[in-house]
């Protein structure tokens, strides 16, 4: 009988190709954005939103994470952006290696921005590094205002958040006052967006739009 | 395409130990590993049952098929970086107890990691 010790992050192997992709990202000046959130939060929908938007004055990309359709990415291609369709067959999350794959069949040297459309899922996605400058973590108001403590990991690990649908918060008990308390005493200095994703003049999605071109421009800076 | 990880998260923590057990063994004159020692934070979403279930799958026909994988908690403590006190976590508040600074960090409680093996 022999004892061996060990020390080694079981996510170790994954942590260095998300080194990998993070040195990529550096290289080429792109700011890399890890969107996660429930399913049916609007992910999609705001990340639609935000294209469209941004599309006239950088070059973007977008890799989307689903279980088994291309039903993200057909929506994003009808706003002619380069859209990469990761299928985790089951997988309950993107790693590093999958967004790895998807960035080698890409020209990175041309792009400003990546959004890493994750599988939908409050649990698993917060555990695994992809390389991203940064995550978003979305939230609808109908999924409840106790959210942010039960799933606590993940708006831990996020920089900015997001409370989306708020245009029907007369119809639900959604405190907006609770949720965003708890979400600044889990992360003080979360940055917190309510929004309307399916409005394009939304002050919410306004204000996220000019958040993102900062983090571009201090990217490029860097 | 290639993926190391794959389906419920524990699974891929499950492929992570087994890829631990084979680099540390790798060489040596072992032929079985009897023990796996993991340290979990408590801030990790790890459903340690589900952890063992997997491992038991993805391990069969290796020298890991018979381990007992031994789980050890590592509480969640958190450190204000402008009056260094610490405390356990319990209520997931990331704000200092003593000062009301914002600028905590986190010492231990999110840990995925192999302690150690018992080997023959």
């Amino acid at each position: 009988m022999m004892d061996i010790q060990v020390m080694e992050d079981i996510l170790h192997q994954n942590d260095v190709v998300a080194q990998e992709n993070r040195k990529l990202f550096r290289e080429n000046k792109i700011l890399a954005i890890n969107l996660l959130g429930s399913p049916g939060c609007g992910k999609t929908t705001l990340l639609e939103n935000i294209l469209s938007q941004l599309k006239d004055e950088y070059q973007i990309a977008v890799i989307e994470g689903d279980l088994f359709t291309d039903k993200d990415a057909d929506r994003i291609k009808k706003h002619n952006i380069l859209v990469k369709q990761i299928n985790t067959h089951g997988g309950c999350h993107l790693d590093a290696l999958m967004v790895k794959a998807a960035l080698s069949e890409m020209e990175a040297k041309k792009l400003d921005l990546i959004i890493i459309e994750n599988v939908g899922n409050l649990v698993c996605p917060a555990e695994f590094d992809v390389g991203e400058d940064f995550k978003i973590t979305a939230l609808s108001i109908t999924e409840g205002d106790d959210k942010p403590l039960k799933y606590p990991i993940i708006f831990k690990e996020s920089e900015v958040a997001i409370l989306n649908k708020i245009d029907i918060l007369p119809f639900t008990n959604f405190s907006v006052e609770n949720a965003t308390e708890d979400l600044l005493t889990l992360h003080p200095k979360l940055k917190i967006f309510n929004t309307v994703a399916t409005k394009y003049d939304d002050e919410g999605v306004q204000d996220l739009i000019a958040f993102i071109k900062g983090k571009i421009k201090e990217k490029r800076e860097i | 395409m290639a993926a190391f990880f794959k389906y419920m998260h524990e699974m891929a923590l499950a492929k992570g130990i087994l890829d631990i057990v084979h680099s540390y063994t790798k060489g040596k004159d072992v032929t079985k590993v009897t023990e796996i020692t993991v340290l979990v934070g408590d801030m990790t979403g790890v459903v340690w049952d589900s952890l063992v279930f997997s491992f038991k799958n993805i391990a069969k026909n290796t020298i890991a098929e018979d381990a007992l994988l031994v789980e050890k908690r590592l509480p969640l403590i958190i450190r204000c970086r402008n009056c260094n006190h610490q405390k356990e976590v319990t209520d997931y508040k990331f704000i200092c107890e003593k000062c009301a600074s914002s600028q905590i960090e986190i010492i231990s409680g999110r840990e995925l990691r192999v302690e150690s093996m018992e080997v023959l």
